[in-house]
């Protein structure tokens, strides 16, 4: 867990309750109290209505691959190591959409569509980082 | 003047409906809008200038861009300049009022203005919106960029600031990456192919080859695309734009003080600004970009010109798959169709739509500060028949500048005053 060389994510106000969540290996989603709206990544407001009033909904932690890429080129520290990886927008049963990796596939299974399940890494004692692997058919 | 309807709800709209009116009140010239011209042009050559600083730059763009307009530099009433992140890059701000002092301008305001690679874009507007407005009669827009001192991991975590940070960085996504995400979705959702997208790099090398101030000078072919090093799979190295430095200017005026002071005026006839989505995370499709296409509708609309009127373009090619999506937003070819236009030849400086005749970005190079203002200069020359890639007879040009990750769009449309 030491050593963990790529940005580590700002956890605010905002965004404790998903980090919390993430770290007991559970997604969770905002949701609008007003208009229904989900929303990802955790803010104050809602973007579709404005409204502060929100509540925290677990996630299935299922859904498909929307497009990828696989990145071969990325001299950041700690992505470099790990070259060459595969950035993808999954697309949650829940209807909302995540930037992540997928992990524990190799890079020309990656398709559009695929269906992926989120998995967990604990990158310090604070922090675990939803990616996806595939899902079992 | 014209009367204009105010309507009797003006306070009860919402912001979309007051935004949608507006565009409405100064596409009709109801607020007295002056015509507008550009009166002389000026570049540096675009290459990697290390021995150089920026300000050196954009002062060399700046003096040519007055001497060119061939107007006494008192004359000049604010400066606007375009640039993205000279503080991180070369560890210099307050740039605008660098250039202005070093320009020898006096105490005239001088502004920078920012909005990722659309930061040119945004200065040539906000000197067209100042003069429109009656505010100032003569505005010089300068952009300006110096990246080629920094490593390319530097250049790459800076450029990559201009998206959201919050949440895409983590996960490594990079510009290529993020281009190369687009990419794959347009191939499924439209099946453009592998050759298509490196006909992009081939007719953009193609054209930077005979431009004097392009970065990039050697021909490429598809194979040469297809089989460079992958960057972003599906994206290869050649469907990149390079790490460029360079500086760019021009000197804008009423247009009625144009025609007096300048044998070939170019007039800006329709210019457009909007945000898109700020962070990939608010995308809707990776197929379109929403900033372009309400840019463009602003300028055709303050134009009163249809995509089909249009005779030459220059547009923003960071990557190959940018300028097929930039031509389907901007309402040139069908969505799909982009990919075959080009490998068809359409989009060749002898096709039926010219896109990219300088080399875009991919060849001239892309200084992001000052490539809004690049695509300018060369729609400046071609409309005054004096481009290395001459265009047969052009009367409307369209530049479309794109910022970050869809956040900020510019299009302007030009045509001849002479």
């Amino acid at each position: 867990m030491s050593g963990y060389q790529k940005p580590i994510p700002q956890i605010d106000e905002e965004s404790k309750p998903f980090w919390e969540a993430c770290k007991r290996h559970e997604l969770y989603m905002q949701k609008c109290r007003d208009c229904g709206t989900l929303r990802y990544y955790p803010r104050a407001l809602c973007g579709n209505c404005l409204s502060s009033d929100t509540e925290w909904v677990k996630c299935s932690g299922r859904g498909e691959i929307y497009t990828f890429t696989v990145t071969y080129q990325n001299r950041g520290a700690g992505f470099r190591d790990e070259l060459p990886y595969v950035l993808a927008y999954i697309e949650l049963e829940e209807g909302v959409r995540m930037m992540s990796n997928v992990v524990e596939c190799e890079p020309e299974k990656v398709s559009i569509g695929m269906p992926v399940e989120v998995v967990f890494e604990d990158i310090n004692d604070e922090i675990a980082l939803p990616r996806f692997k595939p899902l079992p058919e | 003047m014209k009367n204009g309807a105010i309507p009797d709800n003006i306070n009860q709209l919402n912001a979309e409906e007051r935004i949608e009116f507006l565009f409405n009140f100064l596409a009709l010239e109801v607020l007295d809008m002056r015509d507008v011209s550009i009166i002389g042009v000026g570049t540096t050559p675009f290459s990697k200038h290390k021995e150089r600083g920026i300000a050196d730059l954009s002062l060399e763009a700046g003096r040519k861009a007055i001497e060119d307009a061939g107007i006494d530099k008192s004359k000049i009433e604010a400066l606007y300049l375009g640039n993205y992140a000279a503080e991180a890059l070369v560890g210099q701000g307050s740039l605008a009022a660098i250039t202005g002092r070093n320009l020898g301008l006096g105490q005239i305001p001088c502004t920078r203005t920012e909005g990722a690679c659309a930061s040119a874009g945004i200065a040539l507007r906000e000197s067209f919106l100042t003069i429109a407005a009656g505010i100032y009669d003569v505005v010089i827009a300068v952009g300006a960029e110096q990246m080629s001192t920094c490593s390319t991991g530097v250049v790459t975590s800076v450029l990559a600031g201009a998206g959201d940070t919050t949440m895409d960085n983590i996960y490594g996504l990079t510009f290529p990456g993020f281009f190369g995400l687009v990419l794959r979705k347009h191939m499924e959702e439209f099946g453009t192919t592998r050759d298509q997208v490196s006909c992009v790099s081939v007719k953009n090398h193609h054209n930077g080859a005979t431009n004097p101030i392009a970065y990039l000078k050697d021909e490429i072919t598809v194979e040469g695309v297809n089989e460079s090093r992958f960057i972003a799979d599906p994206l290869t190295l050649y469907d990149c734009c390079p790490i460029t430095d360079g500086a760019v200017a021009m000197v804008l005026c009423p247009s009625d003080m144009a025609r007096d002071l300048c044998k070939k005026p170019v007039k800006v006839v329709g210019s457009g600004h909007a945000i898109g989505t700020t962070s990939i995370l608010q995308m809707e499709s990776f197929t379109t970009f929403p900033a372009t296409l309400k840019a463009a509708e602003m300028a055709y609309q303050m134009a009163g010109v249809k995509p089909e009127d249009i005779d030459v373009v220059e547009l923003h090619d960071c990557f190959t798959i940018a300028e097929i999506v930039d031509s389907e937003d901007l309402g040139l070819f069908e969505k799909g169709e982009g990919g075959p236009a080009v490998e068809s030849g359409r989009t060749a400086v002898d096709g039926e739509l010219p896109i990219n005749p300088s080399g875009g970005l991919i060849s001239r190079g892309h200084p992001v500060g000052a490539t809004g203002l690049a695509q300018v200069y060369e729609l400046v020359l071609q409309l005054k028949g004096e481009a290395a890639n001459q265009v047969k007879n052009p009367e409307l040009g369209l530049a479309h500048n794109l910022g970050g990750s869809g956040a900020v769009s510019t299009v302007h449309i030009l045509s001849k005053d002479f």
